[in-house]
């Protein structure tokens, strides 16, 4: 009996480099989740308070005196969906390709290489190329076409990655099957890769969603700082070739202006929205994994 | 007769030209990708390297005064590249310990329950737009900062204050943006080392943090890096967060000082800058691009390395 119990008190004897860098780890996590709360809670606690309808509806106006976003909301809207239109069909064909026609070789790693390198390289030198490429050489100016086509190449790896691993996810017993009874590949693709495919692609669209939101800096110098609502119908689309600022945009301006209470409403508005995309995402990624 | 649909049962000279096309397009979409990248470096360098000539290499990169608008402009950026470096390898030695150790706990010595509150709450953090951290740096940091400045500095007579925005807020602000980032990717890199060699290690008597430190890191090193070159790409690349806090002065890169990154000095001064000037930014542009393909090649080349010696 006191020979078991002299093993036992032998084995809980901790060792003290153990206890340090079990403190240590305690300590990383607490300021981890310390910051995240710090973080999330003071811009709900200072935006609340400047979030009202009059300034999710209106535009700045210097006669009233008052400020409002609804310009900016529309600009973002604008830019993710011109982007998506843009981006959507060239990452999945991209990853169609990769996937479905193309040999492993020299090529694959070629363009494989490059997708991955286009992931790393940061947002302002986007910013810069886009100011340089597309707004002067192409002549698109600052226009939110300019900032969305900057986007898209931002975006482009997100797709392409997303819908490869959705496409790899596919049994080869799906391609052997429709080969089999005679459908060409293009038609083999279009009706059951694609679908199956679906939400893997949908994860990267909203994933997408989610980077175009965030970014500011390569918007800066492509698409500009406008804010008005259009007025007519035609104007909604002539909207595309002139400037307009998003949300992150706007933020940045009045952080500039040191106006730091409308800067914390839209950092609230922003925050929403990015809750709203990570519980999409995770909702999306549970539906994956219950339908299999 | 029957309608030319397409179909299965279509006309087989239809479905060759149809699979040809479809081939060709997607083959289109796939070279977008390095159709860009090509572009990209191409303007960069066509762009940054006028003024690198026109002034001569030696005196923008490793000049010391940066006067654009003076009478007698000097273009010196030494000060701008070591604050970039300097600030980012400050950044990763505070972020990346951190992060590597939050992932432990979350993967590995965490109560569930909170495991399952903190891990998607640090994925929602990792989403956050750049800007919201800058505001926060503002307001909370800066003010911290000003009354250690004024505190360290109360007699000296040389110092500039600088109400707060020095690289030392800076560096914090980095380093806190990198945090969600690195957290991610090291749990994903600590959950995917089979249970195995977790259980085989404790098996021959080894204890939780041995088991943790000395098998499951290293097994997991090659996530780890990558959460590091993401760590640091992301950065060595911010500019909006760390823009209204880093201050805005050219200074060697001391940590009460006001100092200027290659991001910051690119995106102060683009609104403005004319002829010379604004082909001075690009050049700085194009050496933060440089700086970044060397970063993205040697760590990606180091990954390769440890994967083919694991092999």
């Amino acid at each position: 009996m006191n020979e078991r119990q002299s093993i036992i008190v032998k084995r809980k004897k901790a060792r003290p480099s153990d206890m340090v860098l079990h403190i240590l780890i305690n300590i990383s996590a607490a300021i981890a989740i310390m910051l995240l709360v710090g973080i999330v809670g003071y811009v709900f606690y200072r935006g609340s308070g400047v979030i009202s309808k009059a300034f999710l509806t209106t535009v700045p106006s210097t006669i009233k005196g008052t400020f409002g976003i609804a310009g900016n909301i529309l600009n973002t809207l604008y830019m993710i969906i011109l982007t998506l239109l843009i981006a959507t069909p060239i990452g999945v064909g991209a990853a169609i390709y990769l996937n479905e026609y193309a040999r492993p070789g020299r090529m694959v790693n070629v363009i494989e290489f490059t997708t991955e390198t286009l992931a790393g390289i940061p947002s302002i030198i986007f910013g810069l190329f886009g100011m340089i490429f597309l707004g002067t050489a192409l002549k698109f100016g600052y226009s939110i076409l300019t900032g969305a086509l900057t986007l898209t190449l931002m975006v482009l790896p997100l797709i392409t990655r997303n819908t490869q691993e959705a496409l790899k996810t596919v049994p080869d017993t799906y391609r052997s099957g429709a080969l089999g009874i005679g459908a060409t590949k293009w038609y083999m693709i279009r009706t059951i890769m694609l679908p199956s495919a679906m939400p893997g692609i949908l994860t990267g669209i909203i994933l997408s969603i989610g980077r175009i939101v965030g970014e500011s800096a390569a918007l800066l110098f492509t698409s500009g700082s406008g804010y008005l609502l259009p007025q007519t119908g035609k104007a909604f689309l002539e909207k595309i070739m002139q400037p307009g600022g998003t949300l992150t945009i706007q933020l940045y301006l009045c952080m500039s202006k040191a106006q730091y209470d409308e800067a914390f409403g839209i950092a609230l508005v922003l925050l929403v929205i990015v809750l709203i995309i990570n519980f999409l995402t995770k909702f999306l990624v549970w539906r994956l994994n219950v339908r299999k | 007769m029957q309608q030319k649909k397409m179909s299965i049962i279509s006309s087989y000279k239809n479905k060759t030209v149809i699979e040809t096309v479809a081939q060709a397009v997607f083959m289109a979409c796939a070279f977008a990708a390095v159709f860009a990248v090509i572009s990209i470096s191409a303007y960069m360098i066509i762009s940054g390297t006028p003024a690198l000539f026109k002034i001569g290499i030696g005196e923008i990169l490793f000049g010391e005064i940066w006067k654009p608008s003076a009478a007698n402009p000097s273009y010196g950026i030494l000060y701008v590249i070591l604050t970039s470096i300097v600030g980012t390898g400050l950044a990763i030695l505070i972020g990346v310990p951190i992060g590597v150790f939050t992932a432990i706990f979350l993967a590995e010595t965490a109560p569930k329950q909170l495991a399952a509150i903190v891990k998607p709450a640090v994925e929602l953090l990792a989403g956050i737009p750049s800007v919201i951290y800058g505001l926060l740096g503002i307001l909370i940091l800066n003010p911290l900062m000003y009354k250690a400045e004024c505190s360290i500095f109360a007699n000296s007579k040389t110092h500039q204050f600088t109400g707060g925005a020095n690289l030392i807020s800076a560096v914090l602000v980095l380093a806190i943006m990198i945090l969600p980032t690195v957290i991610n990717v090291s749990e994903s890199a600590i959950r995917a080392v089979p249970e195995h060699l977790k259980s085989a290690s404790l098996a021959v008597g080894a204890s939780k943090m041995q088991t943790i430190f000395k098998v499951i890191l290293p097994a997991a090193k090659s996530g780890i890096i990558t959460a590091i070159v993401l760590g640091v790409g992301r950065a060595i690349g911010e500019a909006m967060a760390i823009s209204l806090v880093s201050g805005n002065s050219v200074n060697i890169p001391l940590p009460f000082n006001s100092v200027r990154f290659l991001t910051t000095a690119i995106v102060s001064e683009m609104g403005y800058a004319t002829d010379m000037h604004r082909e001075v930014l690009f050049t700085i542009g194009l050496v933060l691009f440089v700086f970044i393909m060397l970063i993205n090649v040697t760590l990606t080349k180091i990954l390769k390395h440890d994967n083919q010696k694991n092999n």
